[in-house]
C-alpha cells in the first residue's frame, strides 16, 4: 500500500513545530482522513475541528501546501504526494492548539450587523428571480477561508476596522432581500470598512462555495455605497436615506 | 475539587442544531435567562446536513393537503408506533414554523406564484416538502442562528456537558468542560432542555457526525428519565459507498423526490417487487430493506450498492434542484450525476428512539428536564418520513422552549441545590483516563463498538446476533471503564472521546436489549426470525428503557389512546 507522508503543525499559542507521520493512502482519501488516522494510530490528542466530513459544514478549514483549503473535501491525490503534505492551522486568527484557531471574532462582529427587519404589514412573496441573489450568498458555510486569505486581515490585521468577505455576503444578502427594509449602506461605509476592500478577489478563489464574493456582493455594495455617497446627483437630490431597494 | 467557572440561568439548552435553536429562541422570547451550550462552533450542527426540505402541510403545491393527511401519513409512516398527540400537533404547526422562518428571514425556492416551494418526497402523500435545493438544513440552521444572536441568549460554544445534576428529583444544574482549555464548567439552572441529536456515531456507517455520540439519550437516562422506542434505528436507505472516505455519506432522498431510479446491477428497477405502488418513494424503511436484500442475492453494483439515476431529468434541471448532490459526486467520486448513475447502500441516519417526553410541554418524566428533537422519542414511531425531521425540531423546540420557561417561571426563586459530592465525583471520573497507568486507547475500542454495533444490531436483526451483541457490550463496557490517554486537557480529542464512548455505550446497550426484546418487524426495526407485525401483542406497546440501581431495565408501556376523530383520520381514506 501506498504511503503519505504527513507534515503536521503541532503547537499552541507558546509555539510549536511540524510533526512528520506516515499515512497508508486509500482510494479517494482527503486530508481529514489522514488527520483521523493519525489522531487514532500515533496522537490522540492531535486538534482539529470537523463535523459534518461533506463540505457543508465548514469546520475544518485549514492551509494544506500553504493553500487555504477544507481539509474534508481536499483529495490527497490532487496534490503531488512526491513530497510531503503539510497542513497548518489557518494563519489569520490566534492559534489555540495544532489546527484549531480561535475565530471568535467573526462571530462578535457578525453579531453587529443588522439583522434582517421587514415590514410590519408584509405580504410574503417572492418570486424565484428575486431569491435568487440571496440564496447564491446563502450557500455560506462559515468555513471562513475568506477571512483567511483576505490581506486585510491576514497580512494588515484590520480586525478592528474591517469586518471581511464572509461579513460582506452577509450584508450582501440582506441588503438584496426583497423584503428587507433597513439600509446598511452607512453601516458598511462606516464601521463595516468595506472601503477597505481592493477587489484582489482572493476571497473568490478560495470559496469552497463558489460563491461569487467580488463581483455579486462586494462589487454591488460599493455600487450602492458609491452612488449614495460620492454621487453628485444623488446628493443633489438628497436620496441618501429611504431610497427604495433596487 | 479544582476551581471551576460558574454560570446561572433559567433555562440550559444543550445543543444548538434546529431543534435547540429554536428552543432557546422561544425560551428567551418568554422572558427567561437562556444558555445555549454546544459542542461545536454554532452553526455548525449536525441540522446543516439535512437537505431534502422540511414537511409541512402549507398546500402551496397540492392543494389537497392539509394537516389531517400529514398526520395520517405521519402515523402510516410510523406504523401506528407514533405517540399520536405529538403526530397530532406537528402536523398541525409545521406550516406556521415553516413560514415563521421566512419571517425570519429563510429564503426558501419559490412556486410560479411566488409562495414556498415543496417537493415530493418518500411516504408524503402529496407534495410537501419546502425547500432549498438541497439544503434545507444549512437554510435552516443560518436562519435560527440569525435569530437566535439576537435574541438575548448567552452562547457557550466548544462547550460539553457531561453530567446533569439534581436537587432531590428536580434538574438543578449541567456540569461539563470547555474544549478549549478542559477546564471545568457548571451550570446552575432551572430547566434543561436536550436538543443533542442522535446516536449515529456508534455505527460504522454514518451519515452522522462526531458530536452525534448520544450524549443526550445517556445523560436523561443516567438523570432518571424513561427512554423509549429505542430498537428504532433508521438506516437511510442512500448513502454513498465509494470511494471508502466517504462511504455513509448522505444523498439526499431530493433525489429519488425528483423523480431517481434505483436499479440493479441487472438493470431491474427492483422497486417493483417490494412497493410496486410507491415504487423509490416507498418509505425509508421498506427502500433500505430492498437495496440491502439486493445486494445480499448478488444483484449488487460493483461497490455494493444499488444503482440511483437522476440523468434522466436533464443537466440544467439536476444542477439547479440537487446541487450539493451535483458537486458532492463531482468532487469525491469523481462521478457527474448528470450523466452517470450513482451507487448507493443504507447507512445509519437517525434515530426514532429517545428520551420519554410529554406531547405539549416536551417535559420527560424528570421535573426540569425536557428533549426536543432527534433526542426525544414518539413523534416518530417505527420509522421517520423523510422531511419530518426539520419540522419537528421547529414544532418541538418552540414546545420545549415554552415548557421549560414556563416551568422555571413557576419555580420563582432558585433555591435548587448544587451537591458538591456529585462535582467531584463528575470530575474524578472525567480525569481518570489521564491517571490510568495502563490502559487501552479510546480510538480502537470505539471502532470495536462500531464493529459490533454494525454486525450484531443492524439492518436484520435476530435473537441470537442480539445476544451476542449484548455480550459483546459488557466486554466493551469493562474496556472503556480503562482508557488510557496521552497529552494536556487542552483541546484533546482522545479525551472528548473517552466521555462520548460512556454515551455510546449506554444508547448501544439500550439498542440491544430493546431489539432483543420487540419479537416482531416493524418499521426500521426487522427480525428475520419475526418477519412479520404482531399488532396483538407489539403493536399495542412501546419499549421503555430506565435505570434501575444502577442496572438497565427493559420493559414496555402501552401506547396511548387516540380519540375517535383522529382514528377516522388515520383509518380513512386520505385523498
Amino acid at each position: 500500500m501506498a504511503v503519505v507522508k504527513m507534515r503536521v503543525y503541532r503547537g499552541d499559542s507558546n509555539g510549536g513545530k511540524e510533526r512528520e507521520y506516515e499515512v497508508p493512502l486509500e482510494e479517494g482519501m482527503v486530508v481529514l482522513d489522514a488527520i483521523h488516522f493519525i489522531q487514532a494510530n500515533y496522537d490522540g490528542d492531535l486538534a482539529v475541528r470537523w463535523n459534518c466530513k461533506a463540505a457543508k459544514c465548514g469546520s475544518c478549514s485549514a492551509e494544506i501546501n500553504g493553500m487555504p483549503k477544507l481539509t474534508c473535501k481536499t483529495r490527497l491525490d490532487s496534490l503531488p504526494l512526491d513530497k510531503p503534505v503539510t497542513v497548518y492551522p489557518v494563519k489569520t486568527f490566534p492559534i489555540i492548539k495544532d489546527l484549531v484557531t480561535d475565530v471568535s471574532w467573526n462571530y462578535k462582529v457578525r453579531k453587529m450587523i443588522p439583522p434582517f427587519t421587514p415590514a410590519k404589514d408584509t405580504k410574503w412573496v417572492m418570486y424565484q428571480e428575486d431569491v435568487e441573489r440571496g440564496q447564491e450568498f446563502r450557500k455560506c458555510i462559515e468555513c471562513f477561508l475568506c477571512q483567511d486569505v483576505c490581506h486585510i486581515l491576514r497580512n494588515h490585521d484590520k480586525k478592528n476596522e474591517f469586518f471581511g468577505p464572509r461579513m460582506f455576503i452577509k450584508m450582501a444578502e440582506l441588503e438584496m432581500h426583497p423584503l428587507d427594509t433597513l439600509d446598511r449602506k452607512e453601516f458598511l461605509r462606516g464601521q463595516a470598512g468595506l472601503g477597505y476592500c481592493n477587489i484582489t478577489k482572493c476571497c473568490t478563489e478560495v470559496c469552497p462555495e463558489h460563491i461569487h464574493i467580488t463581483d455579486n456582493a462586494i462589487i454591488p455594495l460599493k455600487e450602492r455605497v458609491a452612488d449614495t455617497y460620492f454621487d453628485p446627483l444623488q446628493w443633489l437630490f438628497g436620496r441618501s436615506k429611504g431610497s427604495p431597494k433596487q | 475539587m479544582e476551581k471551576y467557572e460558574t454560570h446561572t440561568h433559567d433555562v440550559i439548552v444543550i445543543g444548538a442544531g434546529g431543534a435547540g435553536l429554536r428552543a432557546a429562541i422561544e425560551a428567551s422570547a418568554q422572558g427567561a435567562s437562556v444558555g445555549l451550550v454546544c459542542k461545536s462552533l454554532l452553526g455548525k450542527a449536525h441540522t446543516v446536513m439535512a437537505e431534502g426540505g422540511v414537511a409541512a402541510a402549507l398546500a402551496n403545491v397540492d392543494a389537497q393537503d392539509d394537516w389531517k393527511v400529514h398526520f395520517h401519513d405521519t402515523m402510516h409512516g410510523g406504523k401506528m408506533l407514533n405517540n399520536w398527540r405529538m403526530a397530532q400537533l406537528h402536523a398541525q404547526e409545521a406550516p406556521e414554523r415553516v413560514r415563521e422562518l421566512e419571517h425570519w428571514g429563510a429564503l426558501f425556492d419559490r412556486t410560479k406564484d411566488g409562495k414556498i416551494m415543496q417537493r415530493a418526497f418518500g411516504g408524503h402523500t402529496w407534495k410537501r416538502l419546502a425547500h432549498v435545493g438541497d439544503r434545507t438544513g444549512l437554510e435552516m440552521i443560518r436562519t435560527l442562528q440569525d435569530r437566535g444572536i439576537h435574541s438575548g441568549m448567552d452562547v457557550y460554544m466548544e462547550c460539553t456537558i457531561t453530567h446533569l445534576l439534581k436537587d432531590g428529583e428536580r434538574i438543578s444544574g449541567a456540569f461539563g468542560y470547555w474544549r478549549e482549555s478542559g477546564r471545568f464548567v457548571l451550570f446552575k439552572t432551572k430547566a434543561v432542555i436536550l436538543a443533542t441529536g442522535g446516536i449515529g456515531k456508534s455505527y460504522k456507517v454514518t451519515s452522522n457526525s462526531w458530536e452525534y455520540t448520544g450524549d443526550g439519550h445517556a445523560l436523561a437516562y443516567d438523570a432518571g428519565a424513561e427512554l423509549i422506542d429505542m430498537e428504532f434505528v433508521q438506516f437511510h436507505p442512500t448513502g454513498m459507498v465509494w470511494p471508502p472516505s466517504v462511504k455513509g455519506l448522505l444523498v439526499t432522498e431530493a433525489v429519488r423526490g425528483e423523480g431517481g431510479l434505483l436499479t440493479n446491477r441487472n438493470g431491474e428497477r427492483f422497486m417493483e417487487k417490494y412497493d410496486p405502488q410507491r415504487m423509490e418513494l416507498s418509505t425509508r424503511d421498506v427502500v433500505a430493506r430492498s437495496i440491502y436484500i439486493e445486494v445480499q442475492e448478488g444483484r449488487g453494483t460493483p461497490h455494493g450498492g444499488a444503482y440511483l439515476d437522476i440523468s434522466h431529468r436533464g443537466a440544467e434541471y439536476v444542477k439547479k434542484k440537487l446541487p450539493s448532490m451535483y458537486h458532492q459526486f463531482m468532487e469525491f467520486a469523481e462521478i457527474d450525476i448528470t450523466k452517470e448513475p450513482m451507487e448507493v447502500f443504507p447507512t445509519t441516519h437517525y434515530m426514532m428512539g429517545g428520551v420519554r417526553v410529554d406531547a405539549d410541554t416536551a417535559g420527560s418524566t424528570v421535573p426540569g428536564l425536557f428533549a426536543a428533537g432527534e433526542v426525544a422519542g414518539g413523534m416518530h414511531g417505527a420509522n421517520r418520513l423523510g422531511g419530518n425531521s426539520l419540522s419537528d425540531l421547529l414544532v418541538f423546540g418552540r414546545r420545549a422552549g415554552l415548557g421549560a420557561a414556563q416551568y422555571a417561571n413557576e419555580l420563582r426563586d432558585n433555591t435548587l441545590k448544587i451537591d458538591d459530592v456529585d462535582l467531584e465525583k463528575a470530575s474524578q471520573e472525567m480525569l481518570k483516563p489521564f491517571e490510568n497507568a495502563e490502559g487501552e486507547n479510546p480510538y480502537t475500542v470505539h471502532q470495536a463498538l462500531q464493529e459490533a454495533m454494525s454486525s450484531y444490531v443492524g439492518v436484520f436483526r435476530t435473537k441470537e446476533k442480539l445476544e451476542d451483541g449484548l455480550e459483546e457490550l459488557q466486554v466493551l463496557k469493562d474496556r472503556a471503564s480503562q482508557l488510557r490517554i496521552e497529552g494536556s486537557r487542552m483541546y484533546n480529542p482522545g479525551w472528548h472521546l473517552c466521555k462520548d464512548l460512556k454515551s455510546m455505550l449506554i444508547v448501544s446497550e439500550a439498542i440491544a436489549k430493546s431489539a432483543h426484546q420487540r419479537e416482531e418487524s416493524r418499521g426500521a426495526h426487522s427480525r428475520v426470525d419475526f418477519p412479520n407485525y404482531d399488532n396483538e401483542k407489539w403493536g399495542t406497546v412501546n419499549s421503555v428503557i430506565s435505570k434501575d440501581n444502577g442496572t438497565m431495565k427493559i420493559g414496555t408501556s402501552p401506547l396511548p389512546q387516540m380519540p375517535e376523530e383522529l382514528r377516522k383520520i388515520v383509518e380513512g381514506g386520505h385523498k
